[in-house]
């Protein structure tokens, strides 16, 4: 290796070890002290107390568990949606891929923020869902959608929906069709031949995609703040609401490291998944 | 079949809510969801508010200094991982490069906070919260991204071109500027492109490192969304979607010019 790709390679080290390293040893650290009126606003002496709360208070646990529970149920809903966009693609003719799979992905350029907005006014009672239901006279009432846990699913779906559907089309395009034809020469039905070939197949895309989604979602603030309601319980709420109101650093440093600890896991399991990528 | 249906129910459902933001940012009434006739007044408005202006301008210099320098870092990472074969430390290299890209908003905003207020207390001459904080926290995280799509071009690009020229006597820093640079030139310009509106769409982390003179565009925009729907927010967002897609267009237009 020559002196400019050892230059390199140690500006970039320094500059991981500086913002990514360094920060989540501060978090730690800080968790461990004591909030206080001063400018930063915690000190010493250390303690677990932050710990002992998180785990007495049943507010912190059941906000991690619903935090869960929304991230894998709109994993899941994320993938039922994704995962037949995502075939479709890759077996839409050549000439058609390029722009179906650039009509998926524009939206994300757009800013998160508008796109979640939007659905404010779609949902909310004098909005434009509500208003044409009970202009058909299916509805007699507005609909509460707004502010629902269910609001907050659609969202999770709407925003999340692209980073399911590349890796899977990367996926399910390089599936031979070859297999498929000869599974149906051979009698398969078209949907045992799906469940026994076309999905194991694509096993890496869904685990990526459910991944990159599932992850983030987690620790997702601001989807549930405007879309959810308030008994919508998820962390990422908690720690916001630990920093910016209560002004409690170090219970918000202590609420960080444990929903990193939980999401250690999985983050794992998606870098095996990315090497096991860059291998094949 | 199945499958078509849903891709076609999908596309609608990615598109519609942006198609009625843009509708009803040219609507008369203040209510918003009742049309009452075309209107510009509130792109009138939005252009007066100089809150919004002020905050617009901080978030496009902070995206554009963030993206330059995430390009520069980033393009050394992604160059590192494909070229530089199996060096020592790689996999915790290529995987400290993927955290960012998962690692939930919240988090990363906390934590870059944090440093830079130990780095202030350490370094007491360090300038306070504002801009500065803004660009190292967005590079910081859009860098990630730009080392992916840098990694991506390179490792599908055969060596032929630079083996060439270095057979011919020219010094490696001579080959990686004259032949690899204009070689990964579309995907620097990708990378610069996705790290500007990551920077720009950021509220999470921006409200965590951001100073009280350096309030950005989404945080205003957050503030007001927050109170419910107002028709200059419709009017300011569908500029923003205007802008993405006029900046996408643009550049893939770039591109195609570029490979005739």
């Amino acid at each position: 290796m020559n002196v400019q790709a050892k230059t390199s390679l140690f500006a970039v080290w320094l500059w991981i070890g500086l913002v990514l390293l360094l920060p989540f040893a501060i978090v730690l650290k800080i968790s461990f002290a004591t909030a206080q009126l001063s400018v930063p606003p915690y000190g010493p002496p250390l303690t677990g107390a932050n710990y002992a709360a998180l785990v007495g208070d049943g507010l912190y646990v059941r906000a991690y568990l619903g935090s869960l529970r929304i991230a894998l149920v709109s994993t899941a809903l994320t993938l039922l949606l994704g995962y037949p966009m995502a075939y479709a693609i890759a077996r839409a003719p050549v000439r058609w891929r390029q722009i179906l799979l650039l009509l998926v992905v524009l939206p994300f350029w757009t800013s998160f923020l508008v796109r979640i907005y939007a659905w404010i006014g779609l949902l909310r009672p004098t909005g434009l869902i509500n208003l044409v239901l009970e202009s058909l006279g299916v509805i007699a009432e507005p609909l509460r959608l707004l502010n629902t846990d269910g609001a907050v699913y659609l969202g999770i779906v709407y925003a999340y929906l692209p980073f399911m559907v590349l890796p899977l089309y990367a996926r399910l395009e390089k599936l031979d069709p070859a297999l498929l034809e000869a599974a149906a020469d051979l009698g398969a039905r078209p949907w045992s031949t799906f469940l026994k070939i076309t999905l194991p197949l694509s096993r890496p895309g869904v685990i990526a995609g459910c991944l990159l989604v599932f992850i983030p979602t987690v620790g997702e603030f601001v989807i549930p703040e405007l879309l959810g309601g308030p008994d919508t319980l998820m962390i990422g709420k908690v720690l916001w609401t630990e920093f910016f109101t209560n002004r409690n650093w170090p219970m918000s440093a202590a609420v960080a490291v444990i929903l990193l600890a939980v999401l250690v896991l999985p983050i794992m399991w998606f870098q095996a998944a990315q090497k096991e990528e860059a291998r094949a | 079949m199945i499958a078509r249906v849903l891709l076609g129910v999908g596309l609608v459902f990615l598109y519609l809510p942006l198609l009625v933001v843009m509708g009803y940012s040219f609507n008369a009434s203040r209510l918003v969801t009742v049309w009452t006739g075309f209107s510009t007044q509130w792109y009138g408005e939005l252009f007066a508010d100089r809150q919004i202006l002020r905050a617009a301008g901080i978030s496009f210099i902070v995206a554009v200094i963030s993206a330059s320098l995430a390009t520069v870092l980033g393009t050394a990472a992604g160059y590192a991982l494909a070229r530089f074969g199996p060096f020592r430390g790689r996999s915790i290299f290529a995987g400290s490069l993927a955290v960012p890209l998962v690692m939930p908003e919240v988090i990363t905003g906390l934590a870059l906070l944090l440093l830079f207020v130990a780095a202030q207390s350490a370094m007491p001459w360090l300038p306070g919260r504002g801009i500065g904080t803004l660009i190292v926290a967005h590079a910081s995280l859009t860098t990630a991204y730009v080392a992916v799509i840098v990694q991506a071009r390179v490792s599908g690009m055969a060596r032929d071109f630079e083996d060439a020229a270095a057979d011919l006597g020219a010094r490696p820093a001579t080959v990686f500027v004259h032949i690899t640079l204009p070689l990964i030139a579309p995907a620097l310009v990708a990378g610069w492109l996705l790290a500007f509106v990551l920077s720009l769409d950021d509220l999470v982390i921006a409200s965590f490192v951001s100073g009280p003179q350096s309030t950005t565009l989404p945080m205003v925009v957050f503030s007001s969304v927050r109170l419910g729907v107002s028709p200059k927010i419709n009017a300011l967002a569908t500029i923003l979607i205007a802008l993405t897609f006029l900046m996408l267009a643009a550049s893939a237009a770039l591109a195609r010019k570029r490979s005739k």
